[in-house]
């Protein structure tokens, strides 16, 4: 009994991130965004505004994007997340990410990540969308530097690679 | 930003949620989505010594039919499952696209049809379009359920009819012989832009006269409400464009809006005036409920 832990105070959470399965103890008011980035070092799950606006925070829950300031990770019980770490597979990068270097859809890189999570959710669901589509799948990602238009170019690219 | 300490308990049952909800009284709050719950306690807004959370409770969660009843969607369905659930695809399109106008992805993801009516906030984009189609509220507590006009649901603003221990189960769409409905939000950006006003109407149209019609106004009043004298100017009559005018300018006039960082009284009323006529003819012209 070295770290005093009072019962009731802490959840046994049983997650799946990128891939492998973890269980951890958490705090009620721990969120998912903190597990990720304190236990588990995935600092590329950005924290912004952390109430829900501005989408940096964006992970894969289930394949499904979610803001994870706005999950408590005693909620991420039994489900499956996807982190920015995970998107490419086997060290190489994924088209997505390809296209982003390649369109420079990238300039201080803070909403990359949760751009990148909601356009691969995208494509998963749907590999060949419209613009129009790929505006409204970023709408709940906010990004203060490039103007979206690289960043729709990018997404629109890796599509047209799927085919 | 920090959430501050409470206890969190996640029961199996409905009935054992009622009665942790009993047990905890004012000090403890239902968990749905926590998109609205989880911002206001990071905001310092709300301290509940307990979350109950409903995550367990899957019974909550579907959307399915049920002859003699209607269309029946658990509480705890998310906007994202509203949105593209074949059923009401097929029976409601209008809610599901009232779904689609909320937030952006992430939260359509996690936000609940439960937490958006139980907050009551004025400018929830579920309430009005519900409203227009008859919906009714199912409430679960620890003595029983009942069920309840969805109209008659809200008190004011982060009010409702729930008593200690009750939560919201289900809203029920029934049966109608309604032939068109339409929700119009007005945001000031397309994604993640809470309603400057939205209007929701439901007509029954046969040989060009309207047989009945309701036309619900969201953001212009401390609850959602009806525009009863409005829909009184349209009821019965022949369809033309001068009276939807008319059911236009009096909606604008009976609704209660206030100024806030969103909008103006004056600017408010108007767009009231403009929503619903359009929200009308859409209903009238559409075809789909
Ligand atoms: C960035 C952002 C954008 C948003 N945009 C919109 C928008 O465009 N339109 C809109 O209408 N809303 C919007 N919202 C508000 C919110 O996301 C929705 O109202 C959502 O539906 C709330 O559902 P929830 O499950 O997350 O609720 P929670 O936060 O879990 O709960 C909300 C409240 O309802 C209670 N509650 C929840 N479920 C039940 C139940 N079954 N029985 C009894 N009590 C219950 C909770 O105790 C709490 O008081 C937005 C929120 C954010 C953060
Ligand atoms: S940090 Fe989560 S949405 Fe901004
Ligand atoms: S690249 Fe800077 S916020 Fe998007």
């Amino acid at each position: 009994m070295g770290t005093a832990i009072k019962k009731g105070k802490l959840h046994v959470v049983t997650l799946t991130v990128n891939g492998e399965e973890h269980a951890v103890l958490v705090k009620a008011n721990t969120t998912l965004l903190d597990l990720l980035r304190e236990e588990f070092d995935y600092t590329g799950t950005k924290k912004g505004c952390e109430l829900g606006d501005c989408g940096a925070c964006t992970v894969l829950m289930d394949d499904r994007p979610v803001n994870s300031c706005l999950v408590l990770a005693v909620e991420a019980d039994g489900h499956s997340f996807t982190t920015i770490e995970g998107v490419e597979q086997g060290g190489k990068l994924d088209r997505l990410q390809e296209e982003f270097i390649n369109q420079a859809a990238v300039q201080c890189g803070y909403c990359s990540p949760g751009m990148i999570l909601s356009g691969k959710a995208l494509l998963m669901r749907n590999p060949h969308p419209t613009e129009r589509e790929v505006r409204e799948a970023i709408g709940g990602n906010l990004c203060r530097c490039t103007g979206y238009v690289r960043i729709v170019k990018a997404i629109l690219a890796a599509a047209e690679a799927n085919s | 930003m920090i959430i501050p300490e409470f206890e969190y308990v996640s029961p199996q049952s409905v009935q054992e949620a009622c009665a942790l909800l009993v047990q905890y009284g004012d000090s403890a709050r239902v968990l749905a989505g926590g998109s609205d719950l989880l911002v206001k306690m990071k905001d310092g807004l709300m301290k509940p010594a307990y979350l109950v959370s409903l995550k367990n409770l899957d019974s909550l969660k579907a959307i399915r039919y049920e002859t003699g009843t209607g269309v029946i969607i658990g509480a705890r369905a998310t906007h994202n499952e509203v949105m593209n659930n074949r059923l009401l695809q097929e029976k409601y399109r209008s809610v599901c696209e009232a779904a689609h106008s909320m937030a952006a992805d992430q939260i359509r993801n996690i936000g609940t049809v439960g937490g958006n009516l139980v907050n009551a906030v004025p400018s929830a984009d579920l309430p009005p379009i519900l409203i227009a189609l008859d919906a009714r509220a199912r409430i679960v507590g620890s003595s029983g359920e009942r069920t309840i006009a969805l109209e008659d649901f809200f008190l004011g603003p982060g009010k409702t009819v729930l008593e200690k221990g009750e939560i919201l189960a289900a809203i029920i769409i029934p049966d109608q012989p309604t032939t068109g409905s339409n929700y119009i939000k007005f945001g000031l950006r397309r994604a993640g832009a809470l309603a400057v006003a939205g209007v929701a109407s439901s007509v029954t149209v046969s040989d060009g006269t309207c047989r009945d019609v309701r036309v619900v106004l969201g953001a212009v009043a401390p609850t959602p409400m009806r525009a009863r004298q409005a829909e009184n100017v349209l009821r019965g009559k022949k369809i033309s464009r001068e009276l939807i005018d008319e059911t236009g300018r009096i909606a604008a006039a009976e609704s209660k809006p206030i100024s806030d960082i969103r909008g103006s009284i004056e600017y408010r009323r108007n767009l009231v005036n403009v929503l619903t006529r359009r929200s009308l003819k859409a209903a009238i012209e559409k075809g789909h409920i």
